[in-house]
Parts: C-alpha cells; structure tokens; sequence
C-alpha cells in the first residue's frame, strides 16, 4: 500500500526515498513484456526470475519487467545494465548462459547480438536503431517497471505536475504549453494550447477531458506502447491539463483490442489515487480531478472526436457537425478538451523543463520529437522517435536498416488510412506537419509502413478503400456511397477488369468524397487512392487490360 | 464462456440485473459498460437478456439493438471458447496475412465471423492490433502471437485444440 501524499514536499521525499531504493550495484535485466509477449516474452522473464531466485542471486541481480524496448523486429528483447547490453531473439533455453556468462561473467553471447552486415554489436549505445534516435518522450519506456509508480517518480515523474500546481497559475501552464509549439500528436496537428485555451475559456460549472487512446488507424501502436510502458505520462498530462482547464473528471477512451494497455493504465490509476495524485486535494493543492477508464467496442470512427464523445455518452458513435466544437459542447454538452495519447504524455516534460527546453527538439513548424512505428518491409521494425524534421530516409534507412532481402524501397505508407504513399523520390522530405502534407500524405499518428518492389501500390489502394468502407458510420452519403464506389472500381481494376475511364471517375469520386464528406474519416478516406495515383500512375494504367 | 449451453437453456437473467444495479448510481448509467459486462458474463448478447437491459434501465429496446449493431465487439449469437482474432492492418497485409486467414479457415473449416460447429473457436478479423512489428500476427483470446506462418498458425490452433481432441 502506498502511502498518500499530502504535500509537495512528500512528493519530493518520496522521489528521494525511490533513488535511494533503485541506487544499487546490482545487474539490472530489463525484459520487455509488452509487444515481445507475442514470441514469448512472459516465460523468458519467467524463467529468469526463477534462475535467479535458485541461484541465490537475488542480491546480485534485479530482473525488471518493462514495456516496449524498441527494436521489436527481435522480439523478444532485453537488456543487461551496466554493462548496456542488448540482446534479441531471448528463449527460455538461453537463460542459464545468459546468466553464467554475461551477467556473472560479463562475456558478450555473440548469437544474441543485434547484427549489422555481418558484424554483432552487443552494446544498445552502439547499434544505429538506437543511437540516431532521440528518445524523449520514450524516456522512460522499456527501462522502468510500468506497473511500478516508484520507478517513475524516481525518474522525476510527478514532477511537472507539481510545478504546474504550485508554481503557475492555470492560464500560465497554458501559456507554457502554446510557448513550447506543442501539436497534436494524435494527428490533426492543431496547437495543443490554443486546444486548452478554448476549454479553459468556455463558461461552465463542469468541463471534461478526455484522452483520445482509440488508436484504430492500421499499422499504428506508438499509443499502445505508451500506455503500457510508461502509463503515468500520460496520467500526469491528463492532470496537469485538467487543472489548467478546470476540469474535475477525466475519461480515457482505450481500444478493447489493446489488453496489456488497459491492465497498465488501470493499474497506474489506482496507484494514482492511492498516492493522492487522484482525488480530492492533490497534493494538498485544493485541487480535484478523477479519471476512468472507458473500453472501446470496436469502430474505428470513434477515433474522431465527436464520434468518440458519442461512444463515451453510451450511444452508436457517430459524428456530429461541428461547430459547435468540443471546446464549447462537448461530453454531455460540457465543454471538453480532448488529446491523444502521445500528446498528453509530452505536457510533463513540458512543465518540468520548460517550453524553452522544449523547443531544441524539432523545427519551426513542429517542435519536440514524433514517435513512429515503423512496420513492413524494413529490417528493423519497431519504435522510433525522433526529432520533428528528420526526413524518411534516415527513419527508413538509418534507423530502420533498410529493405530486407536486396529488395528496392518503393513507398512508405503514412498516416494510415487517412494517409498517402511517399515514394521513394521524397525520400528526403523532412517529416513535420506541413511538408508531409505537401506531398499528398498525413503525419497522421504516426504509422509508418514501408513498401517494398514487390507491393503493388493500386492493391493497397483497394486494401485502404476496403478498410473505410467497412469502417464508414454510414451516417453522410459521400462517405457511405464514395468509398463504397471507389472500392467496387478498385477491386475491379485490381482483378484486371478496369477501363480506361476508370481512373478519371476515381479520382473525382475522391474529390466528392473529400470535399463533402462530414467528418476526418471520409475528408481524408480517398488520401491512400489520390496519392497512389498521383505517384504510381503508370501501376493503374498497367491493369487495364 | 457458456455461451453454447446458454443457448438453449434458460439464462439467469440476475447477473444482469447485477450488472444494471452497479451502474444505477451513476451520473452516467453508461449503456456500452453495461452492454460489455453482460457479453463478458453470457459470453454473448442473447435477446432477453438485451430485453431485461432495456426495461431496467429504461431505454427503448431499438436503440440498444442500435448500439450492438454498430460495434464490432457485440455479438447476438453465441460464440466459441477461444476468440481468435486475425490482424488483418496494413503491416499485416503487406507482410501475408491472407495466407494465414486462408490457413485458419481450412483448418476450422469456417469463414470469418463464424463459429465452429462445437463451439471451441470464433474466426475473427480486426483491423489492427498494434502489434505490427512482428507481423503477421493474431490474438487467440487475449493472448497475441506474431510472426506468423501457415505451420506456426496450425501448431497455435492445434494447442488449444487439444484438450477438446483428447475428450473425444
């Protein structure tokens, strides 16, 4: 049981008890037991516990269970610390030498290296996927226990929540967040502090906020990742907003889909409340504010936020027409301010360091870092984050490893299926919010998926056609009739039974549907066909027969 | 799940008077928690019990069909033991996940959205699992498994499979 905090100063005593505790000469494992679950993390971590604890090395060695360690293309991963070592493709069977020879020992398992062109490289600082990332809002993901408050605060979590409550006044914090540049992450890019301006300004006894964690977007898990590595983040950023707002209660809308997320972020509440950094008085600041988990049921369209508020209120989750925004009428008609999940777990390294120190990270348009998950075709699949205006060839080729097998790279799909298709000629694009645009894409979350010679481009048009239909709520016909249009000209020309005028009515069935459709996901549905077709042209006129 | 049992026999309907009465205090007498924690406990939504939902809590029978209909999660017909939930996202896509859905079907011999005819698995496809990492990739109840292959996916069936093989 934890013991509450009732003052600023027992938050600081507590944050010196917790280094105290974790300062020690023992070897550190750290086992992802997140995304590495899926090859068998559970028993790796498992078995050396219990290899631990029959060795009488319980002094000697602590085995930390952590969340997404990055390099997910080796699942399942760990590290040894000191001395750094980073170790992929773990089994059960390679415990006992890993704890004979590396920890007691300190020899490097040459199998169990991470390997480039041939050569191993043992230590994580050494290995390019690591070392041309900027890790700032990962921080803490993959290297403390996620389920165990007292590693965050030992690593100054709370700390920029504290700041916000006692040393700013809620339009300062506001300010603070505008200062830094902070857009949402979540996709839309809008400036998070004009966001909570609005929300703070509207006249109400009750406001609400909401952390929008319905990540349905294909080929995206930089939230899933955040929640179950480093859940209170996101816990002090709903904090710290909800005060700068003036909101009492909170609602994280979590995908169903997404276990592991939900049992952390659970977990990280409850020890929330328990350290009254939940609940009534906060710390003793006279502030009040709760939180409460909400499953998804399965729509993608509940990522767009006034679907989402539907979904909240108990209703079928369809859009409404905004105005009004959500910032004036929004959960139950309160005003409302909602953020995504990787921006909210940006504000406490905003109100720790300040917007100033905020601002080294990224470029004018974008400041601070985006975290991308890197899928498909690319050696090192996994998660990445960088510093906003680093372009896609360093992400896909510097830190990705490239195209495996001798392929060519042909597209990196962005934004999911509201994105488009970068070819390989923007290669060199810095990725921030305006130039992605430019070349007919979306920043989007921040799914990245690489596609090698072999992908046929008009294919993955159908796919993402395929994908909104399904997931179109039904209630606006461009949305209704346009995808489901597309997607009948689509399946045709992909089974080599297209004509000539099929590509023309393509692309002004996408127009309609952009232009008229009510909400993001019809707006931004036919992206995926116009960008295919504007770059891959000659792959459509190939099908017609 | 007894959800194949329930079928046939009369479902206690008290577990889902519980379930309303748990919300009754609430600013908020959330219709989809409610809806959840019902699917949870009969393994599916049978009529009278989404009948029992709309007299307690007082909302019209049309609009909880509504709801149900609309999300992917909710099912009105019973389902199998294990769920198993093929990822069919764009990294999964790319990466050959038809030729696992392929696998799945002519193992179970049922398409997707269907249940086998003793009830131990339900086929399903979900858009992403955010597990594209190390795609292709499913969940067999909560449990994901990636990296897939047609043999690795008859072996992960196979091991769920068993116990129904062993009692027959």
């Amino acid at each position: 049981m934890l013991k509450s905090l009732k003052s600023n100063d027992d938050l600081v005593a507590m944050k010196e008890a917790c280094e105290e505790k974790f300062k020690s000469d023992k070897v550190r494992v750290y086992v992802c037991m997140t995304g590495c679950r899926a090859l068998g993390a559970e028993e790796v971590y498992g078995e050396f516990q219990k290899q631990v604890k029959t060795q009488g090395l319980e002094d000697k060695v602590e085995v930390v269970e952590t969340g997404c360690q990055g390099l997910c293309a080796k699942a399942p991963v760990m590290t040894i610390d000191p001395p750094g070592i980073f170790y992929g493709r773990v089994s059960v069977d390679s415990v006992p030498e890993i704890i004979s020879s590396t920890i007691l020992k300190g020899e490097v398992i040459n199998k169990l290296c991470y390997a480039e062109s041939g050569k191993k490289i043992p230590y994580m600082k050494d290995i390019p996927f690591y070392n041309r990332q900027q890790k700032v809002v990962l921080r803490n993901c993959g290297v403390i226990d996620p389920k165990n408050v007292e590693h965050y605060i030992a690593r100054k979590g709370y700390e920029g929540l504290a700041r916000a409550l006692f040393h700013l006044p809620p339009e300062g914090i506001i300010k603070e967040i505008e200062n830094s540049g902070l857009r949402g992450r979540g996709g839309g890019g809008f400036p998070t502090g004009t966001k909570w301006g609005f929300v703070r300004k509207a006249k109400s006894d009750i406001k609400y906020i909401v952390c929008n964690a319905d990540e349905g977007d294909p080929g995206a898990f930089m939230d899933r990742a955040i929640l179950e590595g480093d859940p209170h983040a996101v816990v002090e950023g709903m904090i710290t907003a909800a005060f700068a707002i003036g909101a009492n209660k909170g609602f994280v809308y979590v995908r169903a889909e997404y276990p592991i997320a939900v049992d952390h972020l659970e977990f990280a509440i409850h020890q929330a409340r328990q350290l009254n950094l939940l609940g009534d008085n906060i710390l003793g600041s006279g502030f009040n504010f709760d939180l409460e988990i909400k499953k998804g049921a399965g729509a993608f369209v509940c990522g767009e936020e006034t679907a989402l508020i539907a979904s909240i209120e108990g209703k079928r989750g369809m859009p409404r027409p905004r105005p009004p925004f959500p910032a004036i009428s929004g959960l139950w008609q309160k005003p409302t301010n909602i953020n995504n999940v990787e921006t909210f777990a940006n504000v406490p390294l905003i109100m720790q360091h300040g917007s100033e120190w905020y601002k080294q990270f990224g470029t004018k348009n974008g400041s601070g870092t985006k975290i991308f998950a890197l899928a498909g075709n690319v050696k090192n699949t996994g998660l990445v984050e960088v510093p906003m205006g680093t372009t896609l060839r360093e992400i896909v080729f510097d830190i990705g490893g490239g195209i495996p097998g001798r392929r060519q790279f042909k597209a990196a799909q962005m934004g999911g299926p509201s994105g488009g298709c970068v070819p390989a000629e923007h290669l060199d694009l810095p990725i921030d919010y305006e130039s992605v645009k430019e070349v007919g894409a979306i920043m989007g979350s921040g799914g990245l998926i690489v596609m090698d010679e072999k992908t046929s481009m008009v294919e993955i048009a159908r796919y993402f056609m395929e994908f909104v239909q399904e997931e179109s709520c039904g209630k606006c016909g461009p949305c209704r009739i346009g995808t489901k249009r597309m997607l009948e000209v689509l399946t045709r020309l992909v089974a080599g039974n297209g004509c000539r005028e099929d590509i023309e009515d393509l692309t002004k069935m996408a127009h309609v549907t952009k232009n008229a459709s009510l909400c993001g996901l019809g707006q931004t549905a036919p992206n995926p066909v116009l960008s295919t077709i504007r770059f891959f042209l000659k792959e459509f006129e190939e099908l017609i027969p | 799940m007894e959800g194949k049992e329930s079928n046939k026999q009369v479902i206690d309907m008290s577990c889902v008077r519980d379930i309303v009465s748990k919300f009754a205090d609430r600013d908020d007498p959330n219709l989809i928690s409610v809806l959840q924690q019902a699917q949870d406990e009969y393994g599916y939504l049978p009529k009278s019990v989404l009948k029992e939902i709309s007299s307690v809590m007082d909302i019209p029978l049309t609009r909880i069909f509504g709801v149900v209909t609309f999300y992917s999660q909710f099912t009105l017909t019973p389902r199998g033991r294990h769920s198993i939930k093929v990822c069919s996202g764009t990294a999964c896509h790319v990466k050959g996940a038809e030729g696992v859905k392929q696998k799945l079907r002519d193992e179970l011999q049922i398409n997707e959205g269907e249940t086998t005819p003793d009830y131990q698995f339900t086929l399903e496809t979900v858009a992403c699992i955010g597990t594209c990492f190390l795609a292709p990739v499913m969940m067999v109840d909560e449990r994901y498994y990636g990296k897939l292959t047609a043999d690795k996916t008859s072996d992960i069936v196979g091991t769920y499979s068993n116990k129904k093989l062993g009692s027959e």
